[in-house]
């Protein structure tokens, strides 16, 4: 088992190189960069000046100096300076990062409490209205796009009734660490945890769905009964179990969205965090901010399958890492 | 051989919903199983035999079957049995063994908490008796090394050793009576020969009695004491082995003999039953229901109304077509597959 986390920790050395290439090659391609956009209206500002700016941030240099300079950085812990915000992009993540996690979670753990119930009561009692109930909501936020959903519970619960804040991740008027600091936090966090956490239902309550559904004719279900065992013990002890297997590997991938932040959800609630900070680093072009983000978001994702994988060998006794 | 009845069954009707109408798969089927013998249910696929079973242990979908008849085991009738009463009998009173061992138990437990499950539905042993119990099974059943296979997974397992299990669950409660659904079909026949042993020696052993369904004769023969044969949800002869092996009547028995491969025979090819079981759709609902499958036989000759009737003492056949019943001339010409 360490043996082969080891393993696959090792064969993430040349996936990350080769995903840090492409990150710097398709960075470097957008059009524009950090600078022009935000100096160049301004009329204190000559074309001279702006090039010598330029040459001296290295921007003239040919890309694999420019990469080189750019993966030393990165090995030494040190992502790189943001020209907009001309703070370390290391101390710039790390402020966004806990509003993300914190909204991530939140997500997941919303997410999985509506769906794991309503997922159990559509598998084990399909066809009936109830079951029909949780279908209609499924092909519903199916259907619903995100960023048109969390902008309707905005309109909704936070323009036209008012109960929830519209905007930031906590009152700027609270005091830090105090009782109402993180009841403040946690008022802001509701409307855009419900909104995503609603959306992102559909896959885990079809999945459960169906397995459940697929299990509950299986030969050691009918084993089970021969044996004289409960209807409700039958689905707890033998038949939830085993369809709960592909929702418990979904898991290590939901750690990556737990990082990697949601763009529309931070974007729509005017939540800070890491999706909004990317989005606002690719329309302002700063690059450093994009790339470290874009490499760390890439970690997550191979971190994400080995856990899912290491999830999924504890679970499953089939399914056993040598 | 005590001759107390432990199981009877009277004119079981078995009716699955097809759309919105009900077919039966079992039809009017009345049969006793006495205490420490083994009644045999042969028949080819899709004639009721497991269909059958599965009534006996009330394991069919409730919202989509519907039972007629009674079956009498210790003095109730288990079709007017709640949900909660039958879960007392079932696994504790009548133990099932399964056809397919690969799927019949459950890849997440290990095969010793699969078989203290029924004793923990069914009595309030400690975890520590109920280890122990176990491992006696799993001895009992042959498993070479049975504190190690108390705590392997399915998977970890062959065939046969996963049939061994899926016997000891069916045991585990000392049953008064076992139904073993086909239990070396999925099996190769060198492993069939030992399932079909160790089910002998735990029958002697402790004297349940036991329905084997079952569509190899071969087994009927060494492990049966009485024999019924089933055609389309009906019982078409009943009589106990040596009778049945020695003087069968009616055409589909005598047909099924006829289709068992002979070492001593000099015949260039098998008997093959023409046609196939009708589906449960277009099953038959009058008449002899073997009719179609025996053409050259005048409709004469058949019943009307076909009654399972006692031919000679314990020896019930159904329908008067097997007296006059001759196989086929153009039995094997009809059936020129293209071997010479």
């Amino acid at each position: 088992m360490l043996k082969f986390i080891l393993r696959r920790i090792l064969v993430m050395i040349p996936q990350l190189f080769i995903l840090s290439i492409l990150i710097f090659l398709l960075a470097k391609a957008m059009p524009g960069d950090a600078l022009t956009g935000q100096l160049a209206s301004n009329p204190k500002m000559d074309a001279q000046t702006l090039h010598e700016l330029k040459q001296k941030l290295g921007m003239y240099d040919p890309y694999y100096v420019q990469y080189a300079r750019w993966i030393k950085g990165l090995l030494h812990g040190n992502l790189g300076m943001s020209i907009i915000h001309q703070t370390p992009v290391t101390s710039l993540i790390a402020g966004k990062m806990w509003n993300t996690v914190l909204l991530g979670a939140a997500v997941l753990i919303l997410s999985y409490l509506i769906a794991i119930p309503l997922g159990i009561i559509g598998g084990r009692w399909t066809d009936t209205w109830a079951d029909k109930m949780i279908v209609g909501y499924n092909y519903l936020t199916y259907a619903t796009p995100l960023f048109i959903f969390a902008l309707l519970m905005l309109f909704i619960f936070g323009f036209v009734l008012g109960w929830f804040p519209t905007s930031g991740s906590v009152d700027i008027r609270v005091e830090n660490g105090t009782f109402a600091y993180y009841m403040s936090k946690l008022n802001h966090l509701i409307l855009p945890a419900l909104s995503g956490a609603i959306v992102s239902t559909t896959v885990t309550i079809q999945y459960l769905r169906n397995e459940i559904i697929d299990t509950k004719i299986k030969d050691f279900v009918k084993t089970a009964r021969a044996k004289g065992v409960s209807e409700s013990k039958v689905y707890t002890r033998h038949i939830f179990r085993n369809s709960l297997l592909p929702i418990a590997a979904f898991l290590g991938y939901d750690i990556v969205s737990l990082i990697g932040g949601s763009v529309f959800l931070e974007s729509i609630y005017g939540y800070p965090g890491i999706g909004q900070l990317f989005l606002t680093s690719i329309m302002q072009r700063d690059f450093s901010v994009v790339t470290a983000l874009v490499m760390i978001s890439g970690l997550a994702t191979l971190i994400g399958t080995l856990l899912s994988d290491i999830i999924l060998s504890a679970v499953d006794p089939r399914i056993r890492i040598e | 051989m005590s001759n107390q009845p432990l199981l009877q069954i009277q004119n079981l009707r078995t009716s699955f919903r097809i759309g919105d109408d009900y077919f039966a798969a079992v039809d009017d089927v009345s049969l006793t199983v006495n205490e420490n013998e083994v009644v045999a249910i042969v028949g080819e696929s899709g004639c009721g035999k497991s269909a059958l079973a599965m009534s006996i242990m009330g394991l069919h979908p409730q919202e989509r079957t519907k039972l007629e008849g009674k079956i009498n085991f210790k003095g109730k009738n288990l079709l007017s049995l709640s949900t909660n009463e039958m879960n007392k009998v079932r696994g504790k009173e009548i133990g099932m063994i399964f056809q397919d061992p690969l799927t019949a138990l459950n890849p997440l437990m290990t095969c010793g908490k699969q078989i203290e499950e029924s004793m923990t539905v069914h009595t309030n042993m400690s975890s520590e008796a109920k280890r122990k119990r176990t491992i006696e099974l799993l001895k009992k059943v042959g498993i070479p090394n049975p504190e190690r296979t108390y705590k392997q997974y399915p998977h970890e397992l062959s065939g046969g050793m996963r049939q061994r299990v899926v016997i000891a669950i069916a045991v585990a409660c000392d049953p008064l009576l076992v139904i073993a659904d086909e239990p070396t079909t999925a099996l190769d026949v060198t492993i069939q020969a030992q399932i079909m042993d160790l089910l002998k020696d735990l029958q002697n052993q402790t004297k349940t009695g036991i329905i084997l369904i079952t569509h190899d004769l071969g087994v009927v023969a060494e492990m049966a004491d009485r024999v019924a044969v089933m055609y389309a949800g009906e019982i078409v002869e009943i009589a106990d082995v040596h009778t049945l092996f020695k003087n069968p009547l009616h055409p589909y028995t005598r047909s099924l003999f006829n289709s068992i491969p002979s070492s001593t025979s000099t015949k260039d090819r098998l008997h093959v039953i023409q046609g196939i079981v009708p589906s449960l759709k277009n099953l038959p609902r009058s008449g002899c229901r073997f009719k179609d499958r025996i053409k050259w036989i005048g409709d004469k000759e058949h019943e009307v109304n076909p009654l399972l009737r006692e031919v000679s003492p314990n020896h019930y056949v159904r329908c008067t077509c097997y007296k006059n019943f001759h196989f086929s001339d153009e039995d094997v010409g009809d059936m020129n597959y293209g071997i010479s």
